[in-house]
């Protein structure tokens, strides 16, 4: 390319604006297939999902802006997506669902009025056709004054088309004709033409900001002709949703027809008789989440125990042939494979989660949040949030993810910030050793079990306050009302739920990925550095050097600062250095304890369980009471002890700050609740 | 007659005759077509007795009685 053709190179900016559920998005995948790219508006939740695309000559870049109902902005999520089509914009495709006329119309008559160019893709034809019903597109092209394309987005029909037009619309930049007058206005014209004074609406509009209009005189001849006038004043300061909505509705009526009212219930209704049945509708609904959670925690097992085996592997491989330098070798194997494969473990999770993504595109999600609404409501959440909680008990990692199907961002953020409350499967290995170590013994397994469930229970109870606070304080924005669509059934578009599982994968991998990768590698390096000197080493036991490098290292050497702090929660300086060491995450606190009591990381299970039963405080009481260990759990159980969360929070949120705080307010709440504890065990003696 | 909506129950159709003046709140629901003059029809409420499914302008819209009870609704029988 010379340099002539480079400095005339633009490239044109094309949004993707319609309602919630307008088949936006299977419209924005069959254009630009799987180029997306994924990023944040500056400082606020809302993702930036685009991709370059080349239409005939251009060079363009489409966004697919989040769903609206309005352009007026009542959320922060609505105020970035209207700023982006008004500022940035070289043309805006609007997608009208045409099985949903009047409500979609209502969207365009704010769009019309930004006065940039437009191309209307009408979507759900096949719908209407389904119930008899025909849309003229050419009344309706006339009626909008803007190019109109019907498109099948999963069945590519009208898509060459719709490429068409945007190119023709980028090159002419013509902007839509499209007269929508006030009711008021129009009453009042229509009245007076029935006296016989004819004016134009323009000219009536003009006439109205006068302060003595030229059909004053006919008061006193028609005194409803004062009330109109009256009315029509009121609306000259802009339209009002009514008015929208009667024009939204009259161009429906033209270019609508409606052939034969089909008799009897549609297949939705149907359908909805048993999914949102009193009864059968909560049955289902138990089933399809049970499933659904099952799959996330279990059926993710066999894959994540091979990725983990395959880093191990990878990492023995590694450090057979490093092995003539210590330092790189434990660089490379526990820092940086450690590392990825830390990362790369949550992936089946979070693959399993997006493949459930595919009821959302059915509409039987919109049916659960209908049946849960009471539920969650009245802490301040709402009935979407069940799906991101209760992945949550897998792993908060795909339940945050999830937290994007909440509508608004208020919403959506208290649902990701008590997310990780819910306790997840990485906890399960602390519970495993203590509740084995020191309930069990002593209470036997019916209360082993108790302890293990209520451990599980103890993150819920929690975050019911923690999001009345948070709605109540902490959180801005206003409460906007809770409106929830429920879109006629649909098949699964496996193509849509495939784009998104790889676009959400490879967004994982390399944002949250990165930030992962560099922490543990500080982590590993607190532990590895300073090293023992070489004198010390001499005389002891493997096992021990691997302790005796730890105390004598910088992570070992807070963990005994820090002992203190932790001294009121009745845990010493190794519970303490095992707590640090497990703020990356939580998982590696079994490992590190098989350290730091003198067994080694490859401890197993029931020789540290032993090991923990004998340790003893330096007054030679016993470290460990059965206080002590549920002191330890519940720390577990409301800690932020996991990079990853922090990390995904922070891509998702799009900003430091909420990552912060999670880590903030979590680990203070899991240090009040340890001493709580504490302090019942010495209450009730212990 | 004329009831609040909030009050309408399972299968009761009407005109919307008020929507509470402008607040963002009403305006936001005033938006999703609950304009006067709409006619709506109560499809269903949840099992847990709250929220209600509603039928207008030809789509189905989840809504809560307590956010709604504003709009008045003149009931057809």
């Amino acid at each position: 390319m010379d340099l002539k053709s480079k400095s005339s190179h633009k490239q044109y900016n094309v949004a993707f604006v319609g309602n919630p559920n307008a088949g936006k998005t299977t419209l924005f995948n069959s254009i630009t297939g799987s180029r997306q790219k994924v990023g944040n508006y500056a400082g606020v939740t809302v993702e930036k999902v685009y991709a370059d695309v080349i239409l005939g000559q251009l060079d363009v870049r489409i966004s697919d802006v989040p769903g609206l109902y309005s352009l007026e902005p009542v959320s922060a999520d609505e105020s970035v997506a209207v700023s982006v089509i008004q500022s940035e914009v070289d043309l805006i495709v609007c997608i009208i669902d045409a099985s949903n006329l009047e409500r979609n119309l209502y969207l365009f008559s704010q769009i019309s009025q930004l006065k940039v160019p437009m191309v209307v893709a009408v979507t759900m034809v096949d719908r209407l056709a389904g119930k008899g019903n025909e849309l003229d597109i050419v009344a309706l092209s006339e009626e909008l004054g803007c190019p109109v394309v019907a498109v099948v987005g999963h069945k590519e029909e009208g898509i060459a088309n719709l490429r068409q037009e945007i190119e023709t619309g980028l090159l002419s930049l013509v902007v839509p004709s499209c007269e929508i007058h006030s009711v008021g206005i129009e009453n009042l014209r229509m009245r007076l033409a029935r006296i016989g004074y004819d004016v134009s609406p323009e000219g009536l509009s003009l006439e109205l900001q006068k302060s003595e209009p030229g059909f004053v005189k006919y008061f006193s001849e028609f005194p409803e002709l004062k009330e109109d006038y009256l009315k029509a004043q009121e609306s000259l300061t802009g339209l009002t949703v009514a008015d929208r909505f009667a024009w939204a509705k009259r161009v429906q009526d033209r270019c609508l027809s409606v052939s034969g009212q089909r008799k009897g219930l549609s297949i939705t209704d149907k359908v909805d008789r048993i999914l949102t049945h009193r009864f059968f509708g909560l049955i289902v609904f138990t089933a399809v989440m049970y499933t659904v959670f099952l799959s996330i925690y279990s059926l993710s097992q066999p894959f994540m125990s091979l990725i983990e085996t395959l880093f191990a592997w990878m990492g023995s491989k590694a450090g057979l042939l490093l092995s003539r330098n210590e330092l790189i070798q434990s660089f490379v194997v526990d820092g940086i494979i450690a590392g990825v494969g830390g990362v790369v473990v949550f992936l089946p999770q979070i693959l399993i989660l997006f493949f459930f993504a595919f009821l959302e595109g059915t509409g039987y999600l919109s049916r659960a949040a209908f049946l849960m609404d009471r539920l969650l409501g009245w802490c301040g959440l709402n009935g979407r949030a069940f799906i991101p909680l209760l992945s949550s008990f897998a792993c908060a990692i795909p339940g945050i993810m999830a937290a994007r199907v909440m509508p608004d961002a208020k919403s959506r953020l208290a649902t990701i910030l008590v997310a990780p409350l819910m306790s997840c499967s990485a906890r399960l290995p602390v519970y495993m050793l203590l509740i084995g170590a020191f309930i069990e013994p002593k209470f036997g397994a019916f209360w082993a079990g108790t302890a293990l469930f209520g451990m599980h229970l103890l993150g819920l109870m929690v975050a019911i306050p923690v999001v009345f606070i948070l709605n109540r304080g902490i959180l801005k924005g206003k409460r906007l009302p809770f409106v929830l669509e429920l879109p006629p059934y649909q098949l699964p578009k496996w193509k849509d739920v495939l784009i998104a599982l790889t676009t959400r994968a490879k967004v994982f991998l390399t944002t949250a990925g990165t930030t992962i990768l560099v922490m543990s590698i500080l982590i590993w390096a607190a532990g590895y550095f300073p090293r023992l000197p070489e004198s010390q080493k001499a005389n002891m036991e493997p096992k021990l050097v691997q302790q005796a490098q730890l105390e004598h290292s910088a992570l070992g050497r807070f963990g005994k600062i820090i002992e203190p702090v932790f001294m009121p929660l009745g845990f010493d300086w190794r519970i303490s250095t095992a707590i640090i060491c497990a703020f990356p995450a939580r998982e590696t606190v079994v490992p590190s304890m098989g350290i730091l009591f003198s067994l080694g990381s490859g401890a197993k299970v029931n020789e540290l369980r032993e090991q923990l039963q004998k340790a003893k405080l330096p007054n030679e009481k016993p470290l460990f009471t059965p206080w002590t260990a549920v002191g330890m759990m519940v720390f577990f159980a409301l800690c932020a002890q996991c990079f990853s969360t922090l990390a995904t929070v922070r891509r998702e949120t799009g900003s430091r700050k909420w990552a912060y705080f999670m880590f903030v307010y979590m680990t203070a709440l899991a240090y009040i609740g340890a001493f709580v504890v504490q302090l019942l065990g010495k209450a009730l003696g212990n | 007659m004329i009831t609040s909506f909030g009050d309408l129950k399972k299968g009761m159709c009407g005109t919307i005759v008020t929507a509470p003046s402008d607040s963002d709140h009403s305006k936001r629901l005033q938006e999703m077509g609950f304009v006067p003059g709409t006619e709506i029809r109560i499809v269903k409420v949840a099992p847990l007795g709250d929220p209600m499914e509603v039928d207008l302008r030809g789509y189905r819209l989840c809504v809560r009685k307590q956010e709604m009870s504003g709009f008045e609704v003149e009931v057809l029988s």
